[in-house]
């Protein structure tokens, strides 16, 4: 692991004192937390921890009302979630927002929308420098669908797919935007072991491979403390944890908090 | 093509075949991969020189003479083009199966002292790495993926692209070499060796020369009349002999092309895309595939079903016969035409077989009505018979004689004997050198004489086919001194959709007598169509309509029992069908699902008395253990039938 170490850069992202209301409700309080360049970052929490409104508000979504978000050095206020996804970040969703009735391939293609210059005439009617493009962006996408294994499914669509292997295809239409920092909202939720193992492997290879940063939440602990270099804990809007697996496990407030009291 | 052949009868090993095809056609297509959704295509020009880099380099790396190089991945170009790089030098390639466990591995590597190894990714590297401490020989492991091996540190670990660089590299310093180390080659040295899986016990390394390769692979070509333009889909283990004959010795000996699909999973579309027309499939293969087309063959509209039905029928009666070019009634003849416009065609399009000219299928007995459903809708499906020790061809059913229980005469150049117990004994150009390491185990299985004791059991038929009934030692008596092979009874009786399992007993014995265990499934559809009530598996077991018709399959095997004079003694006279399944977990069935009749006999010694005293009802109680560990005890009463046996001569006038 120690060649890992190595890899990881400097902070690309830092959330700086957060606060996240809705009406009463407290969603977020105060909360700071770095991502690094290059690492695999985990949020985790019980039910309504504020993890998935954390990852909102990086993502754009939601605005915070106190609280900044830098990324790359850059303190940004107000972008909405086209513009975050301009500059680099992509996500994945708990609930899948994948368009069932088109084929796998054409999801992924729709990832790659963002980086589609010419217009939409041209694109229309595949001629000249749109069918060129076109050729390219199906290039990005042929390698991610062979880097996520899915080539039987290229033509199937997704509805008709079962759920692992939509989560599969909702992971690679997000590489398809070239991210440099990946938000993955639990991909592995409703999984079985083995496809479960795969994802985390994808995950590691992605990270590995590309480099990317990953930003990821998620339910199953022995997951989360396998893959991730190091771990963030919310517990009602509030962050109670923060650092390596082993850190994180060792924390009393989170082993009560979220762990459970051990007997 | 003539003066192409005259060329290629010199070439006495692989790497010399190599060579000449790059010579001869250099722009044809040697083998190809879908890869990025995109066939990608090396041409023998291509081929051999990738073949040439990677052998410079494995002798840069200290690959020599002699040496052995394992090979473990899935059908890929690079797997195929290390073989002949090992072959090249002089040094022996052993495939290994890629979904063979990490500790399956060791022995091969231990037991031929393996240095070098190339594995196709990071699946295989890890299984490498993990049994190192066993294999201390293993010195240089070289992949083909590099995805998820870039922080890989092991000093043993290469790319095969760093090694093709070295390759390039030592070629510029030395041109010669490699012409000079092919030239040393012969045909009579070692070019292959496979690990039989060992289910009979101890994994034996089996050592093929070039020259038996070549021998058998040229052999069935000129039989088939391949050719440069055949085309041949590789997706089944490159470990497996057969395999290795059809995507390497025989485009090696004839030219033709092969192609690697995408991944296993897209095997049937990208064969759909390929359109081979040279093809293999084990039985259990065609059996799926069957299943596929009628399972969306239920959910078609109304009409299309009965068009499918209707003319499947004109196809069972005269589909093979057509094929085999025997006559056929006019009429037969334009329907079949007018059907093959509407549904043979296009189901052999929807299942990749448009441009077969040439399927086999071998391994285990295939059921008569699978192998006719084949060949019914024009695909020319035949039997082989043949093993690792015999390089695959020993016999092969000629276009025109294909029958659905023979594997046929056997192909030019073997020879064939049975010692008294019935044992197959070969004797071919095609067999084996010797088990790698192991003298005892060559002695044992090859004759002073050069015959080959193969274990199974069998004889020829009236056309001089050869039909493999069993493994000898389970080959019994009769107490008339007739053969009695069960399980080739079993095989017969399995083959009915409603019979599970069934173990034949008559070693011994005046006659043949059978447990028979019901497809819960299949009989349990079949009763609720003729609203048949049942409480259970026990009580349906039981019921009489049930008897009648397990009774009716076995008088069809008996039928046809009747016209075969060598076996026609082995009848089933009586038979009951058992209580319960039979399972693993009682010990009645092997974990692989073979019935292990000697238990059976023994744990239902009473039935079996019942079976021979001649009682009508035998009453029994049987201890089972539930999934969860927990026992239970079944009781039933069972019926015990007597089935109608056929005189021997008389069924023969019918047949």
């Amino acid at each position: 692991m120690n060649d890992r170490a190595h890899r990881i850069g400097d902070v690309i992202l830092a959330v700086d004192r957060v606060s996240l209301a809705f009406g009463g409700v407290k969603a977020l309080s105060d909360v700071s937390f770095d991502v690094r360049e290059h690492e695999v970052r985990a949020i985790i929490g019980p039910n309504g921890a504020g993890k998935s409104s954390m990852l909102n508000v990086i993502n754009g979504v939601y605005h915070p009302q106190q609280g900044t978000i830098r990324y790359l050095g850059r303190e940004y206020h107000d972008m909405d979630p086209h513009e975050v996804a301009e500059s680099g970040i992509a996500r994945t969703f708990q609930s899948l927002a994948l368009f069932k009735g088109m084929s796998v391939l054409d999801n992924i293609m729709s990832g790659r929308n963002l980086k589609m210059r010419s217009n939409i005439l041209l694109q229309a009617l595949r001629i000249g420098p749109a069918l060129r493009e076109e050729i390219e962006h199906r290039e990005v996408v042929e390698r991610i669908i062979d880097f996520l294994e899915i080539q039987a499914y290229r033509k199937t669509p997704v509805g008709r797919l079962p759920y692992g292997l939509q989560k599969r295809v909702d992971l690679a239409r997000a590489l398809a935007m070239e991210p440099r920092v990946l938000l993955l909202d639990e991909p592995m939720s409703g999984m079985n072991m083995e496809e479960k193992q795969d994802m985390c492997r994808f995950i590691l290879d992605v990270n590995d491979q590309f480099g990317t940063t990953v930003v990821l939440i998620e339910h199953d602990m022995s997951v989360v403390m396998d893959i991730s270099d190091r771990v963030v804990v919310l517990d009602y809007g509030k962050k109670i944890g923060d650092g390596s697996p082993d850190e994180v496990r060792a924390n009393q407030a989170v082993v009560d908090a979220y762990l459970g009291v051990s007997h | 093509m003539a003066e192409n052949l005259s060329g290629l009868d010199t070439c006495d090993t692989f790497p010399k075949l190599l060579l000449h095809h790059a010579r001869v056609r250099p722009e044809h297509p040697a083998i190809r991969e879908k890869d990025l959704g995109i066939w990608q295509t090396w041409s023998w020009h291509r081929f051999a020189d990738e073949v040439r880099s990677l052998a410079c380099g494995l002798a840069a790396q200290d690959f020599k003479r002699g040496d052995h190089l394992a090979i473990v991945g899935d059908n890929r170009p690079r797997i195929y083009a290390a073989m002949c790089a090992a072959q090249c030098l002089g040094g022996i390639p052993v495939p290994l199966y890629q979904d063979a466990v990490a500790a399956e591995m060791a022995f091969p590597i231990q037991n031929a002292a393996i240095t070098h190894a190339v594995a196709e990714d990071q699946e295989q590297v890890d299984k490498l790495l993990e049994i190192l401490p066993q294999c201390p020989s293993l010195k240089r492991i070289y992949y083909d993926e590099p995805r998820g091996l870039r922080h890989y540190a092991q000093p043993q670990l290469m790319s095969c692209d760093e090694l093709l660089e070295i390759g390039r590299e030592s070629y510029r310093r030395d041109p010669a070499f490699l012409e000079t180390e092919i030239a040393k080659g012969a045909g009579a040295d070692t070019a292959a060796m496979f690990f039989t899986s060992g289910t009979t016990g101890v994994a034996k390394g089996v050592v093929l020369t070039h020259l038996s390769l070549i021998d058998r692979a040229r052999a069935a070509a000129e039989m088939e009349g391949l050719n440069d333009a055949d085309v041949v889909l590789a997706y089944l283990p490159p470990a497996w002999i057969g395999q290795n004959i059809f995507s390497y010795a025989q485009p090696f000996v004839t030219g033709y092309c092969i192609c690697c699909p995408e991944s296993p999973e897209t095997v049937m579309s990208d064969m759909r895309e390929i359109g081979p027309t040279y093809y293999f499939a084990p039985p259990r293969v065609l059996e799926a595939l069957l299943t596929q087309v009628s399972i969306r063959m239920e959910d078609a509209s109304a009409l299309k079903r009965s068009l499918y039905r209707h003319f499947m029928e004109i196809a069972r009666r005269v589909g093979g016969a057509i094929l085999d070019g025997k006559s056929v009634g006019t009429a037969d003849r334009l329907l079949y035409r007018l059907g093959d416009a509407l549904v043979y065609g296009p189901l052999r399009n929807v299942l990749g077989m448009s441009r077969v000219r040439v399927a086999y299928t071998a391994g285990e007995a295939i059921g008569p009505d699978l192998f006719r459903f084949y060949r019914s809708i024009g695909i020319n499906l035949k039997q082989l018979y043949g093993s690792t020790e015999t390089c695959v061809f020993v016999c092969v059913q000629p276009n025109g004689q294909v029958k659905a229980d023979t594997v046929g005469p056997a192909v030019k150049g073997v020879e064939l004997s049975f010692t008294p117990e019935r044992e197959l004994l070969i004797r071919s150009p095609g067999l084996f050198k010797e088990y790698y390491k192991n003298p005892q185990a060559t002695a044992e299985s090859k004759d002073a004489q050069g015959w080959f004791h193969t274990g199974d059991a069998g004889y020829f038929d009236a056309d001089g086919h050869l039909k493999i009934i069993d493994r000898v030692k389970d080959v019994g008596k009769l107490a008339d001194g007739s053969l009695f092979a069960p399980k080739y009874l079993e095989n017969k009786l399995k083959f009915f959709p409603y019979i599970k399992e069934a173990v034949a007993f008559g070693h011994g014995r005046d006659r043949v007598c059978a447990f028979i265990n019901m497809d819960m499934e299949a009989v349990g559809n079949w009763a609720e169509k003729r609203s048949l009530p049942y409480a259970g598996y026990v009580d349906l077991a039981s019921r009489d309509e049930v008897y009648d018709l397990v009774r009716d399959c076995i008088e069809r095997v008996n039928a046809d029992l009747a016209a075969e004079p060598e076996i026609a003694g082995s009848q089933i006279h009586r038979f009951l069908i058992l209580h319960k399944e039979l399972d693993a977990d009682d010990g009645e069935l092997t974990r692989t699902r073979k019935v292990r009749r000697l238990h059976v006999g023994e744990k239902y010694a009473e039935l079996v008395a019942a079976l021979y005293e001649g009682r009508p009802v035998v009453h029994v109680e049987a201890q089972v253990r539930y999934e969860d560990g927990r026992t239970g005890s079944i009781s039933a009463d069972l019926k015990i039938r007597d089935a109608k046996t056929f005189p021997p001569a008389a069924a023969r006038k019918a047949a």
